[in-house]
């Protein structure tokens, strides 16, 4: 997938363009706000990579130039700013992701992963989702695995259905906690992986092979 | 009623060292003009007598016992004299003088008696102790057997000594009253201050760093004080502020050559084959490396909550939704303990930042799930306060609590109890829930569950949005 990274400090630049190249995407590098709004608007990348604060032109700006061009390449933001206050400004200017300075080069691959594999979906509204023979019916709020029915708690739903959304694609406990639980502190115990344990007991236990799969080092990841 | 404390105070005792000594004064100068008055007084009071004598004597020695019976006569029937006479014969019976009779008193060595005198009695009324007063005569007997008494009714002494001592102990109960008076103002004065210096003192312990002490400007050794105290807090502020600010500075700068390390590691990991052994030391170093910045991450975070600036943020929510949440996140981690999680939660809206607060209930439902023993509960608490528009958080526990004398030093950082070092933490949690405490103006207590630890969380009305909280109780509505 083509990214474009636009980050002014030259060294953390050089890892993450490093990174995301050795993990198999073909990334592009601008040092300043100007560079990057210039290179966003003309090539057609699959996920921008933004630091909040740029020279030339600051990161929040250049989103809203940029959407309002009508340009609706996925953002991930990359900020020092850990605030509420400035992650809703983040995505209110059109990011769809915000991750706080410093973060696991596992998390940063992830979110880009999961930004490019939402803007591929579909668009349009989804009812159902189905990942083999796993199916979820968004309306009813039922989950059927080959057929037979599984009862799930309202967030052990929720958890299905992010995962779901995301199948094939590793995501990182941070993740499921921001966007399942809405919360963005790491919790001192890893509770996040228990809940994941009883949702495997309910999807994966009477079933031959399994669906939801851990990742070492960084999260886990549900695939057919 | 007198403020026991100010019986306590330096300005009281000295004022009542300074009334007991101008009271010592003040007796013995009284007590000297006393002394030298009544001796003048005594003094004249025999050389009166011993005149008349001597004008006896001579009368005595040219005309006999009648012609000083005579005499004696003519004096005794002066009106308000004050001197005293009686001749009586060999046998006792009275010649002359205005004494009914032979006083009982016996004379001392020169002939001196002092005896107690009754007024007249006006008829056959019982002479009376209380009308009595002293008397002082000299006795002779005389060459026939005749014996003689010449004296001085001393009543008019006696007034001026009772009016003096009446004088005396009105002196007194003044020096006293006047010196105690004195000094309760005084050291009510001096104490007002040093309560003002103790109420700020008091406040700059329970962390409002920026109060300083009053000054009344009058430059006195109070206002003196307290101006060096003020000068001592600045230091210790700044001090406090560059130890804080190292400490950042430090967490801050080595958390981004941390990353490096973190990223390079990670980088690493992507070219090294599965197989090979380099890989398992790469990981256990990345997790160190991980270990190390969340420590530096949870530091960085009490430093931006204590620097108060979240507080921009701050929006009305309920404590007892928030507990649910929580609870329900925790809810299978306790589980997997062998732990049950009671959650007792009554509405009650607190202004504050709800991902703090979210953290900090985490934080101690962590805690709670970490040092409970299996087969335990949880509890979580929440509702209103004993003081209206208060709200309250608890967590308990049945595990084995913390000893009190432990309670204040576990909320510093890097605190770990014996006991806990081998369960996962970096003993940052509790500093973190007191720093989230403080920035919404709550209190956070450690307190004995009887078993276990409970942790209450206090949000003061201040805290609390008012409007919100009656709408939500509904119990608001204008009457």
């Amino acid at each position: 997938m083509r990214i474009l990274v636009i980050e002014d400090d030259r060294r953390a630049a050089a890892y993450l363009v490093k990174g995301l190249r050795e993990s198999g995407h073909s990334v592009d590098h601008a040092a300043d706000g100007k560079e990057g709004l210039f290179l966003a608007a003309a090539e057609n990348y699959d996920v921008l990579i933004v630091d909040r604060m740029l020279p030339g032109r600051d990161g929040l700006s250049l989103v809203e130039v940029l959407r309002s061009t009508g340009n609706q390449t996925p953002v991930l933001f990359l900020s020092a700013l850990g605030g509420v206050d400035d992650r809703v400004r983040g995505l209110r200017a059109g990011g769809d992701d915000y991750l706080v300075k410093p973060f696991a080069f596992s998390e940063l691959i992830a979110r880009v992963e999961a930004l490019a594999r939402r803007a591929a979906a579909t668009p349009a509204v989804q009812t159902r989702l189905e990942v083999g023979g796993l199916e979820m019916d968004l309306v009813k709020r039922t989950v059927r695995r080959d057929g037979r029915p599984i009862d799930l708690l309202p967030r052990e739903f929720q958890l299905l259905e992010f995962l779901m959304r995301h199948a094939g694609s590793p995501v990182t406990r941070t993740m499921l906690l921001e966007k399942v639980w809405d919360y963005n502190f790491d919790p001192q115990t890893n509770v996040i992986d228990v809940h994941v344990a009883r949702l495997r007991q309910k999807v994966d236990r009477d079933f031959a092979k399994p669906l939801i799969h851990t990742i070492r080092g960084v999260g886990y990841c549900l695939r057919d | 009623m007198i403020d026991r404390r100010l019986l306590r105070t330096t300005a009281f005792r000295v004022a009542l060292i300074y009334a007991a000594l101008l009271f010592a004064t003040v007796a013995v100068a009284l007590g000297a003009v006393y002394y030298a008055t009544a001796g003048t007084l005594d003094a004249q009071t025999d050389e009166t007598i011993a005149a008349e004598i001597d004008g006896l004597r001579e009368q005595y020695r040219q005309r006999g016992v009648a012609g000083l019976a005579q005499v004696l006569r003519g004096r005794s029937a002066r009106q308000r004299t004050s001197s005293l006479y009686l001749l009586t014969d060999p046998f006792g019976r009275p010649l002359a003088g205005n004494l009914s009779a032979w006083p009982a008193a016996a004379p001392d060595r020169e002939g001196w008696i002092a005896f107690p005198l009754y007024d007249a009695p006006p008829e056959e009324t019982a002479p009376d102790e209380a009308t009595a007063h002293p008397a002082r005569a000299r006795i002779f007997l005389l060459p026939e057997g005749h014996r003689l008494l010449v004296g001085r009714d001393l009543r008019e002494r006696q007034r001026f000594v009772d009016r003096f001592a009446e004088s005396v102990l009105w002196a007194f109960a003044l020096t006293l009253g006047l010196g105690t008076a004195g000094g309760v103002l005084l050291g009510r004065r001096v104490l007002r201050r040093i309560d003002g210096v103790r109420r700020t003192a008091a406040r700059i312990m329970a962390g409002e760093l920026d109060q300083r002490l009053a000054l009344s400007g009058s430059g006195d050794e109070i206002d003196q004080v307290a101006a060096n105290l003020n000068a001592m807090l600045d230091r210790i502020e700044a001090l406090m502020g560059e130890m804080r600010h190292v400490a950042e500075g430090v967490a801050h700068d080595l958390r981004t050559p941390l990353n490096r390390l973190r990223s390079r590691l990670e980088l690493g990991l992507m070219e090294v084959e599965a197989s090979d052994p380099a890989r398992v030391a790469l990981e256990d170093a990345l997790e160190e490396a991980e270990g190390l910045l969340g420590t530096f991450q949870a530091l960085l975070a009490i430093a931006e909550v204590e620097a108060g600036h979240q507080q921009t943020e701050f929006a009305p929510f309920d404590l007892a939704a928030l507990a649910r949440e929580v609870a329900e996140l925790y809810e299978p981690l306790a589980e997997q303990a062998g732990l049950r999680i009671a959650a007792e939660l009554r509405p009650a809206t607190v202004r504050g930042h709800r991902q703090l607060v979210a953290q900090a209930l985490a934080n101690l439902v962590d805690n709670a799930v970490k040092y409970t023993p299996p087969g335990g509960t949880v509890s979580i608490r929440t509702g209103p306060g004993e003081r209206p528009g208060d709200a309250v958080l608890t967590v308990a526990d049945t595990g084995q609590g913390i000893p009190e004398e432990e309670r204040v030093r576990v909320l510093r950082r890097f605190v770990r109890l014996e006991g806990s070092r081998s369960a996962p933490g970096n003993g940052l949690g509790l500093s973190l829930v007191d720093a989230v405490a403080r920035l919404h103006g709550a209190a956070l207590e450690l307190g004995d569950a009887q078993p276990g630890l409970v942790a209450t969380l206090r949000f003061p009305v201040a805290a609390v949005d008012g409007a919100v909280h009656g709408t939500a109780d509904g119990a608001a509505t204008p009457a």
